[in-house]
């Protein structure tokens, strides 16, 4: 019997995932935006998880927007990248330091 | 009418030539600043005429109220009177004459408008300064001539020595114009008023009455009086504050004959003569002025006899000219002070534009060492300045009984120095015995000065500049001409080729008048200025003339009166055997008196006193103040404390900037997680 908790351990590992990737990986921006995207699908399966255990339609709602928005969001950092990467010819993070002070 | 004229044609010349003399031209300019002093100096003449011959009594010309507050009431107001006729004279005509010379020895400078408009700048000064009714007006022109002092002397600003120079002579006229406004203060506490007439009315009244002063009682006077001769040192170069007027020799030669005949050194001795009454009431006061006096004029008269420079001579003889003045005012015999002043200015005003002429004849060599032979080559010169030689030296004759001839100075400096002996004080005696030695050095110095310039053999071969005019090279900088003929040696014989030239006619036209003066003006004069029964009727009461003084002078032993005469022959002879006759003498005695010489020749180390005892302590407390006070406390923990805080807070907050992404992520985590528990566990 799969229960919340299951979904729960499932969504967490991803996030978890999500979130070194992030901070681990030093290589590629891409890499990063794809962890985003874990992130937000470790949300979506707490959502998803609980408007089934709850009943309640609204999560499931929120997670089709949540979809959205990362399809948005991912259109839009693909598009930021190549235009990066002509102009730096470079992805890797660890040249992506511009910022510094 | 006239007076308004007088006064303030200069101040409007001085405006357009200085304001707008980029556009009207340096002729332009000229003619108007020389133009409004010789109107300057024609409307003078006939109110000094209206003073002897007619009956002209002493008026106020009201310009207009200047400051107006509680019990102190201050007007600009024009006062003329005897002694303002007399100044008025004195100070336009050689004015206009110094105007007139300027038009050749400026003839090169590219900076002539403004030369003109201080010049200009500088008569209405001198001239608002004489016809002062109020002792604040008279503090204004006192001012003004320091400051246009200032300006010409530091005329050729991209020479560090005049900078220095202009700047000496503001500041050691600081410290006499800080004593003068003292004696304003302390006379308006007094008495209630800054009128000059209103004060002098009240004067006797308040003799003997005594004021708490620095913790000590005084007389009332006595310190009001001393207070006001402190200003009067420093503007009349009075020992101790003599030390600015040599030096101001570093401005253009016409500056330094306004300087020293008429608009700035004589104000001293006008003050003291125009609060004559005043002065009267103290003998204390009195008697300082006569040792200030017979000590500055035998201290200058001997560092005169071992100057170099033909500027300087003629400076430390002004200096020493008016120690004269000084001490004549202080024996009380105002009416003499006066009259030296009045001759001084025509044949000072002369000796000091025909050395100019020398300067311009030998191509801006300034030092004697380097002159001779020079009466062929410019004949006019030479006279003229054997004129102005004979007038300062008092050269003439005085038979009892019949009358005297004699050139200017004679009439002036015989005056003073008999009265001062007849006034039978101590000062006075002494006054009087420096005063016969000084003319002895006085007549030594310019003789001297002749000698060297105009006779023997021609050195001018030495010379850096002669050499600079001859070759048109450059000689390198360290071949300076100072080392080389050291001492009292002169430089070797030879011409180099070099002709000197006469000066143009603008400049020879105003060295005649002015001889002209230095021949007569005493002959003409004596009468009014000095005379027992005639002077009182011409000063008017407006100053203290001691009939009894005058009197006596004229009754003085014979002795007395041919003292001076036997110490200009005296003076004349020393320097012909020591500079024609034997021209090795004057080597040989200072060889065998060196210390004598190098005291002498330093100006008995005045600037070196002073450099110890005054600038070094003020450089010392300055860089105290600079490095300690300014840099190391108020810097240190104000603005650069701030701005080192900053830069180490910047420091740390830039080691957080990496620009990596991640770690920026990491961040936001932490805060993240931060603010999940705070919410979690404490904010319920």
């Amino acid at each position: 019997m799969i229960t919340l908790t299951h979904y729960l351990a499932v969504a967490a590992t991803l996030f978890t995932i999500g979130v070194l990737g992030i901070f681990l990986n030093r290589r590629n921006v891409i890499l990063m935006l794809m962890a985003i995207e874990l992130i937000l699908l470790a949300v979506n399966i707490n959502l998803v998880a609980f408007s089934a255990y709850l009943g309640d339609l609204t999560g499931q709602v929120l997670a089709m927007f949540v979809l959205t928005v990362a399809a948005a969001e991912a259109a839009i950092g693909l598009a930021i990248l190549v235009i990066f990467f002509r102009r730096r010819g470079s992805i890797a993070v660890d040249d992506v330091n511009r910022m510094r002070g | 009418m006239a007076l308004e004229l007088i006064v303030f044609l200069p101040l409007i010349a001085a405006i357009i030539a200085g304001l707008g003399g980029r556009w009207i031209g340096k002729t332009a300019s000229k003619v108007v600043t020389t133009g409004a002093l010789f109107v300057g100096a024609l409307l003078s003449w006939p109110i000094f005429f209206q003073y002897i011959f007619g009956s002209a009594q002493p008026a106020v010309v009201h310009v207009m109220t200047w400051i107006n507050s509680g019990t102190l009431t201050v007007d600009w107001a024009l006062r003329v009177d005897s002694l303002t006729a007399v100044m008025l004279v004195v100070v336009t005509t050689v004015s206009s004459l110094v105007h007139l010379y300027s038009w050749g020895y400026m003839e090169e400078d590219p900076s002539q408008p403004r030369f003109f408009a201080y010049l200009s700048l500088f008569s209405f000064a001198m001239l608002m300064l004489v016809t002062a009714d109020t002792l604040v007006q008279m503090f204004f022109g006192w001012e003004g001539v320091g400051l246009a002092s200032y300006l010409l002397i530091g005329f050729w600003y991209h020479k560090p020595s005049a900078n220095a120079a202009a700047l000496k002579a503001f500041v050691v006229n600081r410290i006499g114009d800080f004593g003068f406004s003292l004696g304003i203060f302390g006379t308006f506490l007094v008495f209630g008023t800054v009128s000059i007439p209103s004060i002098l009315h009240a004067a006797p009244g308040m003799a003997g009455s005594t004021i708490h002063f620095a913790g000590m009682q005084v007389g009332t006077m006595t310190l009001l009086c001393l207070l006001l001769f402190v200003g009067a040192m420093g503007k009349s170069a009075q020992l101790p504050l003599h030390t600015w007027l040599p030096d101001a020799m570093e401005g253009p030669t016409p500056v330094s004959a306004l300087i020293h005949a008429a608009t700035m050194v004589t104000a001293g001795v006008f003050m003291v003569c125009r609060l004559s009454p005043m002065f009267e009431t103290s003998p204390t006061a009195s008697h300082v002025v006569t040792w200030v006096g017979a000590i500055t004029c035998f201290f200058a008269a001997t560092v005169g006899c071992a100057q170099n420079d033909i500027k300087r001579v003629i400076a430390y003889s002004t200096c020493s000219q008016l120690g004269y003045m000084f001490f004549a005012a202080g024996v009380g015999a105002y009416g003499a002070a006066m009259f030296h002043l009045f001759t001084h200015a025509f044949f000072k005003a002369l000796l000091f534009l025909a050395a100019g002429s020398v300067i311009h004849a030998m191509h801006h060599e300034q030092d004697m060492r380097y002159y001779g032979a020079l009466r062929k080559e410019i004949p006019i010169t030479f006279w003229v300045m054997i004129i102005g030689t004979l007038a300062i030296t008092g050269v003439g004759l005085d038979v009892p009984g019949v009358g005297g001839i004699g050139f200017a100075g004679f009439w002036s400096k015989d005056a003073i120095i008999d009265e001062s002996w007849v006034g039978g004080s101590v000062a006075g005696t002494v006054a009087y015995w420096l005063g016969v030695i000084a003319a002895l050095m006085t007549s030594f110095y310019s003789w001297r000065l002749i000698f060297l310039t105009f006779f023997g053999e021609p050195r001018w071969a030495a010379s850096e500049h002669i050499q600079h005019a001859v070759h048109h090279v450059h000689e390198s900088p360290d071949e300076e001409h100072g080392d080389s003929a050291h001492d009292a040696g002169l430089p070797p014989t030879g011409t180099a080729g070099y002709h000197p030239h006469e000066s143009p006619l603008t400049m020879l036209i105003p060295i005649c008048l002015l001889a002209v003066g230095a021949i007569f003006a005493g002959q003409l004069f004596h009468g009014i200025f000095i005379d027992a029964e005639r002077a009182p009727e011409f000063w008017r009461g407006s100053i203290a003339f001691v009939r009894q003084l005058a009197i006596a002078a004229e009754q003085a032993d014979f002795w007395v009166k041919f003292a001076p005469t036997i110490a200009w022959l005296l003076g004349l002879w020393i320097a012909w055997n020591n500079y024609i006759r034997r021209p090795e003498a004057a080597t040989h005695f200072v060889q065998q008196f060196p210390a004598v010489y190098r005291f002498v020749s330093n100006k008995w180390y005045f600037d070196e006193l002073y450099e110890v005892i005054f600038v070094r302590p003020a450089l010392w407390l300055g860089r105290l103040f600079w490095k300690g006070g300014d840099e190391g406390t108020i810097d240190r923990f104000g603005p650069h404390g701030a701005a080192y805080a900053v830069g180490i807070g910047n420091r740390v907050t830039y080691r957080l900037q990496s620009g990596y992404l991640y770690s920026y992520a990491l961040v936001m985590l932490l805060g993240l997680i931060g603010a999940a528990t705070w919410a979690i566990w404490w904010a319920r």
